[in-house]
Protein backbone atom coordinates (compact mmCIF):
# COMPACT_ATOMS: atom_id res chain seq x y z
CA UNK A 1 0.00 0.00 0.00
CA UNK A 2 2.65 2.58 1.03
CA UNK A 3 4.46 2.35 -1.81
CA UNK A 4 2.39 1.37 -4.92
CA UNK A 5 2.39 3.78 -7.72
CA UNK A 6 -1.82 4.01 -8.13
CA UNK A 7 -1.62 7.60 -6.94
CA UNK A 8 0.46 8.57 -10.08
CA UNK A 9 -1.95 6.50 -12.29
CA UNK A 10 -5.45 7.75 -10.56
CA UNK A 11 -3.90 11.39 -10.90
CA UNK A 12 -2.59 11.21 -13.84
CA UNK A 13 -5.82 10.15 -15.13
CA UNK A 14 -7.36 13.09 -13.32
CA UNK A 15 -4.66 15.77 -15.10
CA UNK A 16 -6.03 14.29 -18.57
CA UNK A 17 -9.71 13.51 -17.85
CA UNK A 18 -9.86 17.53 -16.33
CA UNK A 19 -7.58 18.59 -19.40
CA UNK A 20 -10.66 16.78 -21.86
CA UNK A 21 -13.37 18.58 -20.00
CA UNK A 22 -12.22 21.74 -19.59
CA UNK A 23 -11.04 21.76 -23.61
CA UNK A 24 -14.58 20.89 -24.28
CA UNK A 25 -16.52 23.35 -21.78
CA UNK A 26 -14.29 26.16 -23.16
CA UNK A 27 -14.02 25.34 -27.18
CA UNK A 28 -17.02 23.00 -28.11
CA UNK A 29 -19.46 23.81 -25.78
CA UNK A 30 -22.38 25.95 -26.70
CA UNK A 31 -22.28 29.43 -25.00
CA UNK A 32 -24.77 29.89 -22.51
CA UNK A 33 -27.75 32.20 -23.63
CA UNK A 34 -27.43 34.99 -20.49
CA UNK A 35 -24.41 34.55 -18.80
CA UNK A 36 -22.23 34.60 -21.76
CA UNK A 37 -18.47 33.44 -21.85
CA UNK A 38 -18.09 34.09 -18.29
CA UNK A 39 -20.17 30.72 -17.89
CA UNK A 40 -17.73 28.51 -18.98
CA UNK A 41 -16.02 28.90 -15.34
CA UNK A 42 -18.55 26.64 -14.13
CA UNK A 43 -17.05 23.53 -15.72
CA UNK A 44 -13.83 23.81 -12.95
CA UNK A 45 -16.44 26.17 -10.41
CA UNK A 46 -18.58 23.36 -9.40
CA UNK A 47 -16.66 20.23 -9.75
CA UNK A 48 -14.31 21.89 -7.41
CA UNK A 49 -17.03 23.24 -5.21
CA UNK A 50 -18.20 19.26 -4.97
CA UNK A 51 -14.88 18.10 -4.17
CA UNK A 52 -14.15 20.39 -1.68
CA UNK A 53 -16.95 19.41 0.31
CA UNK A 54 -16.00 15.82 -0.43
CA UNK A 55 -12.73 15.86 0.85
CA UNK A 56 -13.20 17.55 4.01
CA UNK A 57 -15.86 15.19 4.29
CA UNK A 58 -13.26 12.49 4.32
CA UNK A 59 -11.46 14.42 6.97
CA UNK A 60 -14.21 14.61 8.98
CA UNK A 61 -14.38 10.38 8.61
CA UNK A 62 -10.47 10.35 9.15
CA UNK A 63 -10.60 12.44 12.95
CA UNK A 64 -13.50 10.16 13.55
CA UNK A 65 -11.76 7.09 13.10
CA UNK A 66 -8.36 8.50 14.14
CA UNK A 67 -10.07 9.57 17.52
CA UNK A 68 -11.96 6.08 18.02
CA UNK A 69 -8.94 3.35 16.56
CA UNK A 70 -6.09 5.85 16.48
CA UNK A 71 -3.59 4.85 14.42
CA UNK A 72 -0.64 7.14 12.72
CA UNK A 73 -1.82 6.36 8.96
CA UNK A 74 -5.41 7.95 9.88
CA UNK A 75 -3.48 10.97 11.25
CA UNK A 76 -1.69 10.89 7.66
CA UNK A 77 -4.45 10.90 5.73
CA UNK A 78 -6.27 13.52 8.06
CA UNK A 79 -3.49 15.72 7.33
CA UNK A 80 -3.66 15.24 3.90
CA UNK A 81 -7.54 15.87 3.32
CA UNK A 82 -7.11 19.10 5.56
CA UNK A 83 -4.49 20.77 3.09
CA UNK A 84 -6.92 19.56 0.05
CA UNK A 85 -9.75 20.68 1.34
CA UNK A 86 -8.33 24.16 1.83
CA UNK A 87 -6.47 24.57 -1.44
CA UNK A 88 -10.18 23.36 -2.96
CA UNK A 89 -12.21 25.44 -1.09
CA UNK A 90 -10.04 28.40 -1.89
CA UNK A 91 -9.84 27.89 -5.02
CA UNK A 92 -13.71 27.63 -5.03
CA UNK A 93 -13.89 31.15 -3.24
CA UNK A 94 -11.74 32.47 -5.89
CA UNK A 95 -13.39 30.89 -8.63
CA UNK A 96 -16.79 32.09 -7.45
CA UNK A 97 -15.43 35.45 -7.17
CA UNK A 98 -14.11 35.83 -10.70
CA UNK A 99 -17.29 34.51 -11.42
CA UNK A 100 -19.65 36.75 -9.06
CA UNK A 101 -18.10 40.17 -10.60
CA UNK A 102 -19.48 40.38 -14.12
CA UNK A 103 -22.46 38.16 -12.91
CA UNK A 104 -23.10 39.56 -10.02
CA UNK A 105 -21.52 42.96 -10.48
CA UNK A 106 -20.11 42.25 -7.05
CA UNK A 107 -16.56 40.23 -5.78
CA UNK A 108 -18.35 38.49 -3.51
CA UNK A 109 -21.69 38.19 -1.86
CA UNK A 110 -23.17 36.66 0.94
CA UNK A 111 -24.87 33.55 -0.31
CA UNK A 112 -25.06 30.58 2.20
CA UNK A 113 -22.74 28.13 -0.17
CA UNK A 114 -20.01 31.27 -0.61
CA UNK A 115 -20.02 32.06 2.97
CA UNK A 116 -19.68 28.43 4.53
CA UNK A 117 -17.15 27.80 1.82
CA UNK A 118 -15.12 30.99 3.57
CA UNK A 119 -15.88 30.32 6.96
CA UNK A 120 -14.58 26.26 6.11
CA UNK A 121 -11.14 27.84 4.45
CA UNK A 122 -10.99 29.66 7.77
CA UNK A 123 -11.86 27.05 10.17
CA UNK A 124 -9.99 24.18 8.25
CA UNK A 125 -6.63 26.50 7.80
CA UNK A 126 -6.90 27.42 11.49
CA UNK A 127 -6.78 23.37 12.32
CA UNK A 128 -3.90 23.38 10.21
CA UNK A 129 -1.82 26.31 11.81
CA UNK A 130 -2.75 24.36 15.22
CA UNK A 131 -0.57 21.25 13.78
CA UNK A 132 1.96 23.11 12.79
CA UNK A 133 2.07 24.83 16.20
CA UNK A 134 2.04 21.45 18.56
CA UNK A 135 5.56 19.87 18.84
CA UNK A 136 3.98 16.60 20.72
CA UNK A 137 3.14 14.64 17.61
CA UNK A 138 0.10 12.32 19.74
CA UNK A 139 -1.05 15.88 20.64
CA UNK A 140 -1.20 16.77 17.33
CA UNK A 141 -2.56 14.44 15.68
CA UNK A 142 -5.97 13.97 18.98
CA UNK A 143 -6.06 17.68 19.08
CA UNK A 144 -6.78 17.89 14.98
CA UNK A 145 -9.11 15.45 15.08
CA UNK A 146 -11.09 16.83 17.63
CA UNK A 147 -11.25 20.66 15.61
CA UNK A 148 -11.45 19.03 12.88
CA UNK A 149 -14.83 17.34 14.13
CA UNK A 150 -15.77 20.09 15.73
CA UNK A 151 -15.95 22.19 12.69
CA UNK A 152 -17.60 20.15 10.68
CA UNK A 153 -20.16 20.09 13.18
CA UNK A 154 -20.76 23.89 12.41
CA UNK A 155 -21.49 23.05 8.74
CA UNK A 156 -25.19 22.79 8.64
CA UNK A 157 -25.07 25.56 11.60
CA UNK A 158 -23.49 27.95 9.26
CA UNK A 159 -25.19 26.90 6.25
CA UNK A 160 -28.77 27.92 7.63
CA UNK A 161 -27.69 31.04 9.55
CA UNK A 162 -26.20 32.59 6.59
CA UNK A 163 -29.45 31.20 4.43
CA UNK A 164 -32.09 32.90 6.76
CA UNK A 165 -29.44 36.47 6.45
CA UNK A 166 -29.10 36.66 2.89
CA UNK A 167 -29.65 34.42 -0.03
CA UNK A 168 -28.65 35.39 -3.74
CA UNK A 169 -26.71 32.27 -5.12
CA UNK A 170 -28.45 31.01 -8.00
CA UNK A 171 -30.05 27.11 -7.64
CA UNK A 172 -27.32 25.00 -7.09
CA UNK A 173 -26.00 23.13 -10.67
CA UNK A 174 -27.12 19.40 -11.07
CA UNK A 175 -27.30 17.91 -14.12
CA UNK A 176 -31.36 18.59 -13.77
CA UNK A 177 -30.65 22.21 -13.78
CA UNK A 178 -27.76 22.21 -16.17
CA UNK A 179 -28.95 22.26 -19.78
CA UNK A 180 -27.92 18.83 -21.62
CA UNK A 181 -25.47 20.50 -23.61
CA UNK A 182 -23.44 20.90 -20.78
CA UNK A 183 -23.52 17.88 -19.07
CA UNK A 184 -20.86 16.32 -20.39
CA UNK A 185 -17.75 18.37 -19.50
CA UNK A 186 -19.31 19.13 -16.06
CA UNK A 187 -19.46 15.32 -15.83
CA UNK A 188 -16.21 14.72 -17.30
CA UNK A 189 -14.49 17.92 -15.15
CA UNK A 190 -15.56 16.42 -12.04
CA UNK A 191 -14.28 13.14 -12.17
CA UNK A 192 -11.32 14.41 -13.24
CA UNK A 193 -10.88 16.83 -9.94
CA UNK A 194 -12.21 13.64 -7.91
CA UNK A 195 -9.41 11.12 -9.74
CA UNK A 196 -6.71 14.61 -9.24
CA UNK A 197 -7.73 14.90 -5.80
CA UNK A 198 -7.56 11.16 -4.50
CA UNK A 199 -4.09 10.67 -6.43
CA UNK A 200 -2.56 13.97 -4.55
CA UNK A 201 -4.16 13.03 -1.17
CA UNK A 202 -3.01 9.91 -1.03
CA UNK A 203 0.51 11.10 -2.26
CA UNK A 204 0.64 13.99 0.55
CA UNK A 205 -0.49 11.33 3.07
CA UNK A 206 2.35 9.15 2.30
CA UNK A 207 4.71 12.14 2.87
CA UNK A 208 2.82 13.17 6.13
CA UNK A 209 3.20 9.43 7.26
CA UNK A 210 7.41 9.76 6.48
CA UNK A 211 7.70 13.18 8.37
CA UNK A 212 5.64 11.18 11.29
CA UNK A 213 8.32 8.43 10.98
CA UNK A 214 11.27 10.73 11.00
CA UNK A 215 9.75 12.73 13.82
CA UNK A 216 8.43 9.61 16.11
CA UNK A 217 10.82 6.72 15.12
CA UNK A 218 12.45 5.28 18.58
CA UNK A 219 16.41 5.95 19.36
CA UNK A 220 18.85 3.09 17.56
CA UNK A 221 19.82 0.76 20.07
CA UNK A 222 22.70 1.56 22.18
CA UNK A 223 24.68 -1.25 20.82
CA UNK A 224 24.05 -0.26 17.45
CA UNK A 225 25.37 2.98 18.31
CA UNK A 226 28.24 1.53 19.81
CA UNK A 227 29.04 0.02 16.43
CA UNK A 228 28.50 3.26 14.19
CA UNK A 229 29.97 5.23 16.82
CA UNK A 230 33.60 4.71 15.00
CA UNK A 231 33.04 4.12 11.95
CA UNK A 232 32.50 6.92 8.99
CA UNK A 233 28.96 8.78 8.98
CA UNK A 234 26.72 7.29 6.01
CA UNK A 235 26.69 10.29 3.36
CA UNK A 236 23.45 12.15 3.56
CA UNK A 237 21.01 10.87 2.41
CA UNK A 238 22.22 7.22 2.88
CA UNK A 239 20.47 4.40 4.59
CA UNK A 240 19.27 5.17 8.05
CA UNK A 241 21.12 3.43 11.13
CA UNK A 242 17.91 3.67 13.26
CA UNK A 243 15.33 1.19 13.32
CA UNK A 244 13.39 0.58 10.25
CA UNK A 245 9.69 1.97 11.26
CA UNK A 246 6.83 0.24 9.99
CA UNK A 247 5.16 0.86 6.22
CA UNK A 248 2.52 3.52 5.74
CA UNK A 249 -1.14 1.91 6.37
CA UNK A 250 0.85 -1.45 7.77
CA UNK A 251 -0.50 -2.89 11.29
CA UNK A 252 1.84 -1.35 14.17
CA UNK A 253 4.63 -3.75 15.02
CA UNK A 254 6.37 -3.87 18.53
CA UNK A 255 8.88 -1.57 18.91
CA UNK A 256 8.42 0.54 16.35
CA UNK A 257 6.38 4.12 16.44
CA UNK A 258 4.06 4.19 19.41
CA UNK A 259 0.48 3.94 18.51
CA UNK A 260 -1.62 6.66 19.61
CA UNK A 261 -5.22 7.30 20.94
CA UNK A 262 -7.84 4.63 20.41
CA UNK A 263 -10.61 5.23 22.70
CA UNK A 264 -10.42 5.60 25.86
CA UNK A 265 -9.76 3.10 28.55
CA UNK A 266 -11.63 4.61 31.44
CA UNK A 267 -13.94 7.54 32.20
CA UNK A 268 -12.14 8.62 35.58
CA UNK A 269 -9.04 8.83 36.26
CA UNK B 1 -17.48 25.10 75.03
CA UNK B 2 -18.34 21.54 74.90
CA UNK B 3 -21.40 22.10 73.54
CA UNK B 4 -19.93 23.97 70.62
CA UNK B 5 -17.34 21.82 70.14
CA UNK B 6 -19.62 19.10 69.78
CA UNK B 7 -22.16 21.63 67.45
CA UNK B 8 -18.82 21.63 65.25
CA UNK B 9 -18.00 18.03 65.16
CA UNK B 10 -22.18 18.06 64.00
CA UNK B 11 -21.25 20.02 61.04
CA UNK B 12 -18.28 18.44 59.91
CA UNK B 13 -20.06 15.29 60.22
CA UNK B 14 -23.16 16.83 58.29
CA UNK B 15 -20.22 18.31 55.74
CA UNK B 16 -19.18 14.47 55.60
CA UNK B 17 -22.64 12.96 54.56
CA UNK B 18 -23.36 15.74 52.02
CA UNK B 19 -20.43 15.22 49.60
CA UNK B 20 -19.57 18.17 46.67
CA UNK B 21 -19.85 16.80 43.30
CA UNK B 22 -17.37 17.18 41.19
CA UNK B 23 -18.77 20.16 38.96
CA UNK B 24 -19.79 22.07 41.88
CA UNK B 25 -16.14 21.83 43.49
CA UNK B 26 -14.22 22.97 39.75
CA UNK B 27 -17.06 25.70 39.54
CA UNK B 28 -16.26 26.87 42.68
CA UNK B 29 -12.66 27.06 42.01
CA UNK B 30 -12.71 28.78 38.62
CA UNK B 31 -15.28 31.42 40.12
CA UNK B 32 -12.91 32.17 43.36
CA UNK B 33 -10.02 32.41 40.17
CA UNK B 34 -11.91 34.68 38.98
CA UNK B 35 -12.85 36.27 41.54
CA UNK B 36 -9.29 37.00 42.98
CA UNK B 37 -8.55 37.98 39.63
CA UNK B 38 -11.35 40.29 39.22
CA UNK B 39 -9.01 43.31 38.46
CA UNK B 40 -8.05 41.44 35.03
CA UNK B 41 -11.94 40.84 34.57
CA UNK B 42 -12.20 45.04 34.48
CA UNK B 43 -9.21 45.24 32.15
CA UNK B 44 -11.24 43.57 30.01
CA UNK B 45 -14.43 45.22 30.36
CA UNK B 46 -12.03 48.41 29.76
CA UNK B 47 -10.71 46.36 26.74
CA UNK B 48 -13.91 45.56 25.19
CA UNK B 49 -15.31 49.05 26.16
CA UNK B 50 -12.62 50.76 23.99
CA UNK B 51 -13.34 48.66 20.98
CA UNK B 52 -17.05 50.10 21.31
CA UNK B 53 -15.54 53.44 20.87
CA UNK B 54 -13.06 52.58 17.95
CA UNK B 55 -16.19 51.21 16.34
CA UNK B 56 -17.94 54.55 16.28
CA UNK B 57 -15.41 56.24 14.28
CA UNK B 58 -15.23 53.41 11.55
CA UNK B 59 -18.79 54.68 11.27
CA UNK B 60 -18.64 58.40 11.99
CA UNK B 61 -20.70 60.74 13.91
CA UNK B 62 -23.95 59.45 12.11
CA UNK B 63 -26.57 58.80 15.12
CA UNK B 64 -28.89 56.83 12.94
CA UNK B 65 -25.95 54.73 11.48
CA UNK B 66 -24.52 54.16 14.62
CA UNK B 67 -27.71 52.58 16.24
CA UNK B 68 -28.37 50.64 13.23
CA UNK B 69 -25.40 48.83 13.65
CA UNK B 70 -24.85 48.75 17.75
CA UNK B 71 -25.74 45.24 17.96
CA UNK B 72 -22.90 44.49 15.68
CA UNK B 73 -20.52 46.22 17.16
CA UNK B 74 -21.66 44.81 20.92
CA UNK B 75 -21.37 41.27 19.74
CA UNK B 76 -18.14 41.86 18.31
CA UNK B 77 -16.59 44.27 21.22
CA UNK B 78 -17.63 40.88 23.02
CA UNK B 79 -16.12 38.53 20.69
CA UNK B 80 -12.77 40.34 20.95
CA UNK B 81 -12.94 40.61 24.78
CA UNK B 82 -13.75 37.07 25.16
CA UNK B 83 -10.83 35.65 23.84
CA UNK B 84 -8.86 37.82 26.23
CA UNK B 85 -11.09 36.24 29.42
CA UNK B 86 -10.47 32.48 27.45
CA UNK B 87 -6.95 33.03 27.14
CA UNK B 88 -6.86 33.56 30.87
CA UNK B 89 -9.39 30.87 32.09
CA UNK B 90 -6.35 28.10 31.31
CA UNK B 91 -3.56 30.24 32.53
CA UNK B 92 -3.21 29.31 35.72
CA UNK B 93 -3.89 25.28 35.38
CA UNK B 94 -0.80 25.62 33.37
CA UNK B 95 1.16 27.29 36.01
CA UNK B 96 2.93 24.50 37.51
CA UNK B 97 1.55 21.94 36.06
CA UNK B 98 -2.02 22.26 37.63
CA UNK B 99 -4.03 20.88 35.36
CA UNK B 100 -2.04 17.50 35.57
CA UNK B 101 -2.78 17.38 39.33
CA UNK B 102 -6.35 18.10 38.46
CA UNK B 103 -6.63 15.11 36.14
CA UNK B 104 -5.39 13.11 38.59
CA UNK B 105 -8.34 13.43 41.09
CA UNK B 106 -10.97 10.57 41.17
CA UNK B 107 -13.41 12.92 38.90
CA UNK B 108 -14.86 12.77 35.64
CA UNK B 109 -12.57 15.37 33.12
CA UNK B 110 -15.54 16.79 31.46
CA UNK B 111 -16.49 18.10 35.17
CA UNK B 112 -13.49 20.24 35.19
CA UNK B 113 -14.55 20.80 31.42
CA UNK B 114 -18.37 22.17 32.50
CA UNK B 115 -16.85 23.58 36.10
CA UNK B 116 -14.94 25.93 33.35
CA UNK B 117 -16.96 26.96 30.75
CA UNK B 118 -19.80 27.86 32.82
CA UNK B 119 -17.59 29.86 34.90
CA UNK B 120 -16.33 31.90 31.59
CA UNK B 121 -20.38 31.91 30.43
CA UNK B 122 -20.59 33.36 33.96
CA UNK B 123 -17.95 36.03 33.00
CA UNK B 124 -18.65 36.58 29.59
CA UNK B 125 -22.52 37.06 30.48
CA UNK B 126 -21.30 40.17 32.99
CA UNK B 127 -19.17 41.62 30.97
CA UNK B 128 -21.28 41.48 28.10
CA UNK B 129 -24.53 42.70 30.64
CA UNK B 130 -21.37 45.56 31.65
CA UNK B 131 -20.97 46.42 27.88
CA UNK B 132 -24.91 47.26 27.00
CA UNK B 133 -24.90 50.50 29.28
CA UNK B 134 -21.66 51.65 27.12
CA UNK B 135 -23.66 50.92 24.10
CA UNK B 136 -26.68 52.48 24.94
CA UNK B 137 -24.35 55.66 25.88
CA UNK B 138 -22.31 55.76 22.61
CA UNK B 139 -24.86 54.86 20.29
CA UNK B 140 -28.59 55.46 21.75
CA UNK B 141 -29.58 51.90 21.09
CA UNK B 142 -31.88 51.42 23.99
CA UNK B 143 -34.61 48.70 24.42
CA UNK B 144 -37.15 48.30 26.86
CA UNK B 145 -37.12 44.72 26.82
CA UNK B 146 -34.34 44.53 29.18
CA UNK B 147 -34.56 41.03 30.11
CA UNK B 148 -35.09 39.67 26.52
CA UNK B 149 -31.68 41.45 26.00
CA UNK B 150 -30.35 39.52 28.88
CA UNK B 151 -31.44 36.17 27.94
CA UNK B 152 -29.66 37.00 24.50
CA UNK B 153 -26.73 37.91 26.00
CA UNK B 154 -26.20 34.57 28.43
CA UNK B 155 -26.95 32.66 25.24
CA UNK B 156 -24.48 34.04 23.07
CA UNK B 157 -21.92 33.63 25.80
CA UNK B 158 -22.82 30.32 26.15
CA UNK B 159 -22.01 29.92 22.46
CA UNK B 160 -18.40 31.17 22.77
CA UNK B 161 -17.86 29.78 26.21
CA UNK B 162 -18.42 26.12 25.43
CA UNK B 163 -15.91 26.02 22.10
CA UNK B 164 -13.85 28.80 23.36
CA UNK B 165 -13.17 26.50 26.58
CA UNK B 166 -12.47 23.47 24.63
CA UNK B 167 -10.05 25.98 22.08
CA UNK B 168 -8.62 27.43 25.40
CA UNK B 169 -7.44 24.17 27.23
CA UNK B 170 -5.35 23.15 23.44
CA UNK B 171 -4.03 26.82 23.16
CA UNK B 172 -2.85 27.02 26.37
CA UNK B 173 -0.16 24.33 26.26
CA UNK B 174 1.55 25.61 22.75
CA UNK B 175 3.12 28.65 21.31
CA UNK B 176 1.53 31.01 20.08
CA UNK B 177 -1.75 30.65 22.05
CA UNK B 178 -2.40 34.34 21.83
CA UNK B 179 -2.72 33.87 17.63
CA UNK B 180 -4.27 30.62 18.12
CA UNK B 181 -7.14 30.70 20.01
CA UNK B 182 -9.11 33.44 17.73
CA UNK B 183 -7.69 31.80 14.61
CA UNK B 184 -9.49 28.71 15.42
CA UNK B 185 -12.57 30.03 17.64
CA UNK B 186 -13.55 33.30 15.16
CA UNK B 187 -14.32 30.91 12.27
CA UNK B 188 -16.46 28.34 14.20
CA UNK B 189 -18.22 30.70 15.97
CA UNK B 190 -20.14 32.73 13.40
CA UNK B 191 -23.66 30.93 13.19
CA UNK B 192 -23.79 32.24 16.63
CA UNK B 193 -22.45 35.68 16.50
CA UNK B 194 -25.05 36.13 13.27
CA UNK B 195 -28.16 34.94 15.66
CA UNK B 196 -26.90 36.95 18.24
CA UNK B 197 -26.66 39.95 16.02
CA UNK B 198 -29.48 39.57 14.79
CA UNK B 199 -31.47 39.20 18.08
CA UNK B 200 -30.34 41.97 19.59
CA UNK B 201 -30.72 44.19 17.02
CA UNK B 202 -34.40 43.09 16.43
CA UNK B 203 -34.83 44.03 20.48
CA UNK B 204 -33.01 47.43 19.98
CA UNK B 205 -34.42 48.13 16.65
CA UNK B 206 -38.25 46.46 16.61
CA UNK B 207 -39.50 43.11 15.35
CA UNK B 208 -42.50 43.95 12.70
CA UNK B 209 -41.68 40.28 10.90
CA UNK B 210 -41.31 38.23 14.54
CA UNK B 211 -38.39 36.79 13.99
CA UNK B 212 -36.72 36.99 17.21
CA UNK B 213 -37.68 33.72 18.22
CA UNK B 214 -35.96 32.01 14.71
CA UNK B 215 -32.87 33.75 15.87
CA UNK B 216 -33.08 32.47 19.51
CA UNK B 217 -33.88 29.09 18.52
CA UNK B 218 -30.78 29.09 16.22
CA UNK B 219 -28.93 30.28 19.27
CA UNK B 220 -30.34 27.76 21.56
CA UNK B 221 -29.62 25.11 18.46
CA UNK B 222 -26.30 25.74 18.54
CA UNK B 223 -25.06 25.91 22.17
CA UNK B 224 -26.65 22.18 22.61
CA UNK B 225 -24.50 21.24 19.60
CA UNK B 226 -21.32 22.66 21.46
CA UNK B 227 -22.18 22.27 25.23
CA UNK B 228 -22.61 18.42 24.16
CA UNK B 229 -20.09 18.11 22.21
CA UNK B 230 -17.16 19.84 23.49
CA UNK B 231 -18.28 18.13 26.99
CA UNK B 232 -17.62 14.74 25.01
CA UNK B 233 -14.49 15.53 23.55
CA UNK B 234 -12.68 17.28 26.30
CA UNK B 235 -11.36 14.08 27.69
CA UNK B 236 -9.31 13.31 24.81
CA UNK B 237 -7.67 16.93 24.86
CA UNK B 238 -6.42 16.96 28.17
CA UNK B 239 -5.57 13.20 28.35
CA UNK B 240 -1.43 12.35 28.11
Amino acid sequence: MGKSGWPFVVGGLGLALLLWGSTWGLFFAPRETYMGEVQRIMYVHVPTAWNAMLVLSFAFVCALVSLLRGGWAWDARLEAAIEAGVVLSGLVCIQGSIWARPTWGVWWDWDPRLTTTAVLLFAFGGILALRQFVDDPVKRAVWSAVAVVIAYADVPLVYFSVRWWNSLHQVQSTPETVSRAFHWPLRINAFGVLFLMAGLVELRARLAWLRREAEIAPPPPPSRVAAVAGATPPPYGGPSTGGTPPPYGAPSTGGKPPPYGGPSTGGKR
Amino acid sequence: MERAGRAHARGCAGRERRPVSPFAAALRKDLLLQWRTRAQLIAVFVFGASALLLFSFAIGPNAAALRQHSAGFLWLALLLASTLALADSFESEMAQRALEGLLLLPADPRALYYGKAVANLLQLTLLGAGLVPVMVVLYDASTARVPALLGIIVLGAAGLSAPGTLYAAMTAQVRARNTLLPLLLFPLVVPALLAAVKATALLILGDPMGQLAAWTMLLVAFDAVYWSLCGLVFERVVED
